[in-house]
């Protein structure tokens, strides 16, 4: 039995994540799996529908998840007994609901997607939030009577400064910002105002040259046939409103056109038809795609994808390779499997303190390894999707610094064997794809370079070893919360166990004082390089330099014998509140060069985690006998 | 050695002062990062890390704390104290050494370039050419001679001067410059005589600053802000007054007035810094990403041209990639597209390449350290292991 065990925790938790690798079914007829995976430009990147639907979805409600019936979230215990009884219905996909965005608005607009938070907010609309799915979440036909009293609250709270705004201020920014977003995509692919906008498309064709010179000839007052210039007027005019309020650049550059990022919204491309005469063809496809779609028409949808696509392929190979590694990438949802694996790895880790030390550790072990593995699959794909160094922004710094301390938690590990550094991989790695999924909440995190962050050699030195830095100083600090938890409440920390835990955090602090000092050095070259100075006291650099001259004040402390190992373990705990203060204390102050993440509701989390670490170095203070472990 | 003096000496080579000193940084560094928020960038670094003693403040509490030049200065007597007293010539201490050195090296060269940088800026339109910056924050008061068409005879008399209230005698200029009034940062606008805001008193007699009134507003430290200042001058010939003039960069274009048969121009500007060379702005670019204002590339064509015909080429300057030239080194800093303007930032700091040596040194000090320790610590278990087994 003990023998087996690490063997069939590891096949389990190989199953539970290699079985959202397989290729997406779909839960219909439809092929909406096919669909998802065309491309279009949006915020300066190509991606696949299947991520604009995720993200909005996130971005409006909170979560991926696509709930068409209204249903309050069903418990876990309930989706565990229908789970087991085989009463499970197929999913529905995020890519389902943005179909009905885009070709069945009347019926998209029954969903509850628009999550808001705030009370007042939602009296403005004359709503409970009972009205809501689960308290918060409303559909569009809800808050429609209200839109215009939004608008007018959006433009009053436009007029202060997004940092001083209140909470009901930033709810309403927030929800008439998602409102905007919604509209973009209702509006990305056809007129939402016209049911049958391919029989539109249609008879703009048949009737393009008598129907422009009908309506050229009624603009310059002559004699001309009424009800044709009425007609094509009326086809016409949702076209401007398309391209007037999407950004969805769905419509590829035309065969001839040399430049790759040519792409056009479709509203764009409908409105040149009356300068080329010709219906274009991407646009009529989406009509096409509309009409199957609302009449319940499965085999000419999926007609309609295979056609499609193959156009697209002979001329987007490289590009649609991406898109559909970019949908079976979302679909697999790495980070996700990584993150339970991790916390499981925690708890085998803490189990093998108490009780079958061999076992326990072994699956820890082998777990740790597991999730580290996903997280490097995940890790290398978006990379490779976005032709960049691993770090471009606060998630992805989330996903690394995770990743290169769980990285060093496996050579601790190799090295002494006692699962201490298993048990630290699985609580980093678990708390920072926490705070990576908390800031996936903002939208698509493969987001485009500004300008001064464009430099992939620096972005490759300067913040992948600065982030390396940050991490090795979490790690320290961690493993002095174990050695603090382990000594206070358990008696599992012998003297041994002690010294070797003393000599990790040690190991750690130096290698945190290389990192965190070359970063921040590296990072004063690319100031210099591209701003004109070396250090300009910038809060960004400040983080990092605390950070630096924090755990050099920890080898100092050390070296001239002023702490001792307790002493050493406070110090490293107030490393985290270093730590945490530099990564996102700082994005908090809206000053600066480098301040591109404010978030505000994590102001509260990062006072918290301060306090929470204090009060440890306060519990670690306590004389010795109150510690169970060094209780004689 | 008598005791006093060892333990003067003990004090300062303490790795106890030491750690006590990167704590005292760490809480100049925390509380110089919050009084951004209030005071600006500029402000702070003047206030805080360029001064002996900081005074933070703590929603109403005063708390002072020791600035920049303490920390570092104390920091660096006791960096050099201790190396002097434990100087030991080793392998083993030798990537310690190293890294202090570069340690010192780095707190010299924040010194220096904080005393000897200077930072201008260069607003150019397409098609012009300037061969002056000017001081992003500094301004001058200038009387120019303007009587001969082939040249100006300028004499450029600095804000500070003009703030002091002291009268300003200059053997070019055949009258005394007398400030009368000054205010560091003022609007202007055209005298309706209706004006809610407090309005100062007008003392111009001269020029279009009759026209005006001036509102006194207070400094501002935003980063997207300038203060500009206004000043009124009273220039006093052998004959007596010659009237008053309001001056301010807000105006624009200076004044002219003629005094005993030459004719002369009156502006406070910001402080001009003329190059032996010029630089004449070919195109800008602000390239976005496709469908979006994420701004993809900030770019700035320029001709370079030399006084004495050496160089005369053309230039690509944009993010990350800066022109190199005379000392100078000029960063694309802001950009108006929309008006075919570029802002270049020139930044002349002599001791620019202190942190780079510095760098080195540390870096090469770490490594050394750190992999003595690895391949020590890797040793010692492989030495462990076979006895275990």
């Amino acid at each position: 039995m003990k023998k087996i065990l690490p063997f069939l925790a590891l096949l389990l938790v190989v199953a539970m994540a290699g079985i959202k690798f397989r290729a997406p079914k779909n839960p219909g007829a439809f092929d909406v799996a096919g669909f998802s995976q065309l491309p279009l430009l949006h915020n300066g990147r190509l991606k696949p529908f299947d991520t604009v639907a995720r993200t909005s979805l996130l971005q409006l409600q909170g979560e991926q998840r696509f709930n068409p019936s209204n249903a309050p979230k069903p418990s876990t215990m309930e989706r565990l007994a229908d789970g087991l009884s085989g009463k499970r219905k197929p999913a529905h996909r995020p890519i389902e609901w943005l179909l009905d965005v885009c070709f069945r608005t009347e019926v998209a607009d029954t969903y509850q997607i628009f999550e808001i938070d705030n009370a007042d907010v939602i009296a403005l609309f004359n709503l409970k939030t009972e009205d809501g799915r689960d308290g918060k979440r409303f559909s569009f036909n809800q808050l429609a009577k209200g839109l215009g009293e939004l608008d007018r609250q959006a433009k009053l709270a436009a007029q202060v400064e997004s940092a001083a705004r209140n909470a009901f201020q930033r709810g309403v920014t927030h929800l008439h910002a998602n409102l905007v977003h919604y509209r973009r995509l209702q509006y990305a692919l056809v007129a939402p105002t016209r049911p049958n906008f391919l029989g539109d498309l249609k008879n703009l064709q048949e009737n393009v040259d008598a129907g422009i010179a009908a309506v050229q000839a009624k603009q310059a007052g002559q004699p001309h046939d009424a009800a044709l210039a009425a007609a094509m007027i009326e086809i016409g005019e949702p076209f401007v409103d398309m391209a007037n309020v999407s950004n969805f650049l769905v419509i590829p550059p035309s065969p001839g056109e040399t430049d790759p990022t040519a792409w056009k919204t479709a509203g764009v491309a409908l409105l040149e038809t009356f300068r080329s005469k010709q219906v274009n063809f991407a646009a009529l496809a989406y009509a096409a795609f509309a009409h199957a779609w609302r009449n319940d028409k499965p085999e000419q949808f999926n007609e309609l994808v295979r056609l499609y696509r193959n156009d697209l392929e002979k001329r987007f190979q490289a590009e649609m390779k991406k898109t559909t590694v970019e949908t079976r990438f979302n679909a697999a949802s790495v980070f996700t499997s990584s993150f339970t694996i991790y916390a499981i790895a925690f708890f085998a880790a803490l189990f093998s303190w108490m009780a079958w030390p061999e076992t326990f550790g072994r699956i820890a072990f082998w777990l740790v390894i597991v999730a580290f593995a996903l997280a490097t699959a995940g890790i290398a794909t978006r990379m490779w999707l976005e032709g960049r160094p691993p770090v471009t922004n606060l998630y992805s710094s989330a996903l690394f610094i995770g990743w290169t301390a769980v990285a060093l938690c496996l050579v601790l590990e190799w090295f002494y064997r006692n699962a201490i550094g298993s048990a630290a991989a699985g609580l980093v790695g678990f708390g920072t794809l926490i705070i990576a999924d908390r800031l996936h909440l903002s939208g698509d995190t493969l987001e485009m370079m500004r300008a001064v962050l464009d430099s992939n050699f620096w972005l490759a030195t300067h913040v992948v070893v600065v982030a390396s830095g940050y991490s090795a100083t979490f790690l320290a600090g961690f493993l002095a919360l174990i050695y603090v938890f382990r000594g206070l409440f358990t008696t599992t920390l012998d003297k041994a166990t002690a010294d070797s835990l003393a000599r990790m955090v040690y190991g750690i602090v130096c290698f945190a004082t290389l990192f965190s000092f070359v970063g921040t050095i590296l990072g004063g070259i690319w100031a210099d390089q591209s701003w004109g100075r070396f250090w300009g006291w910038d809060p960004k650099e400040n983080g990092a330099l605390i950070i630096v001259i924090w755990n050099a004040l920890i080898l100092h402390a050390r070296w001239g014998g002023m702490i001792k190992q307790r002493g050493l373990m406070c110090l490293a705990i107030g490393g985290n509140i270093a730590t945490a203060w530099s990564w996102f204390g700082t994005n908090m102050l809206g000053v600066g060069l480098h301040s591109y993440g404010f978030t505000d509701a994590a102001f509260m989390a990062l006072i918290g985690f301060a306090l929470s670490q204090l009060i440890i170095i306060g519990l670690a203070n306590l004389p010795l006998e109150k510690w169970r472990s060094f209780r004689t | 050695m008598n005791n006093t003096v060892r333990q003067v000496r003990d004090f300062f080579v303490s790795l106890k002062l030491t750690v006590v000193l990167l704590a005292l940084g760490i809480l100049l560094i925390f509380a110089g990062t919050l009084a951004q928020v209030n005071l600006g960038i500029w402000a702070v670094q003047k206030q805080f890390f360029q001064s002996f003693i900081a005074i933070w403040h703590i929603g109403k509490l005063y708390v002072p704390i020791p600035g920049g030049y303490l920390v570092g200065g104390l920091l660096l007597i006791n960096l050099i104290a201790a190396h002097i007293y434990r100087f030991q010539l080793t392998w083993k201490k030798a990537g310690i050494q190293l890294t202090h050195l570069g340690v010192i090296l780095l707190l010299v060269g924040e010194l220096l370039s904080g005393l000897w940088q200077e930072t201008y800026t260069m607003r150019i339109v397409e098609g012009q050419t300037a061969n002056y910056s000017e001081h992003e924050r500094d301004f001058e008061l200038a009387v120019v001679d303007t009587t001969d068409a082939k040249f100006d005879d300028v004499v450029a008399i600095p804000e500070s001067l003009l703030a002091d209230g002291r009268t300003v005698q200059h053997p070019k200029l055949p009258f005394r410059v007398v400030t009368k009034l000054h205010y560091p940062n003022a609007a202007l606008a055209r005298r309706t005589g209706q004006s809610s805001a407090p309005v100062v008193q007008n003392l111009a007699t001269a020029g279009i600053g009759t026209q005006l009134e001036t509102t006194s507003l207070p400094l501002t430290y935003k980063e997207n802000e300038r203060n500009i200042p206004a000043a009124f001058v009273e220039l006093i010939g052998t004959g007596g007054s010659l009237g008053t003039w309001l001056v301010s960069p807000d105006l624009g274009a200076p004044q002219s007035f003629s005094h005993d048969g030459r004719t002369w121009k009156l502006a406070l500007r910001q402080t001009r810094a003329y190059k032996p060379f010029a630089i004449t702005l070919r195109e800008v670019r602000h390239d976005v990403y496709p469908g979006t204002d994420i701004p993809k590339n900030f770019s700035s064509r320029v001709r370079l041209t030399t006084l004495d015909g050496s160089d005369d080429r053309d230039v690509l300057i944009y993010m990350n990639n800066p022109m190199r030239h005379g000392g100078y080194t000029f960063y694309q800093h802001q950009m108006d597209a929309g008006h075919r303007t570029t802002v270049l930032q020139a930044v002349r700091n002599p001791s620019w390449a202190i942190p780079y040596l510095a760098c080195a040194l540390m870096t090469l000090g770490l490594l050394w350290q750190f992999c003595f320790h690895l391949f020590g610590f890797v040793g010692k278990r492989h030495k462990l292991r076979p006895a275990a087994a």
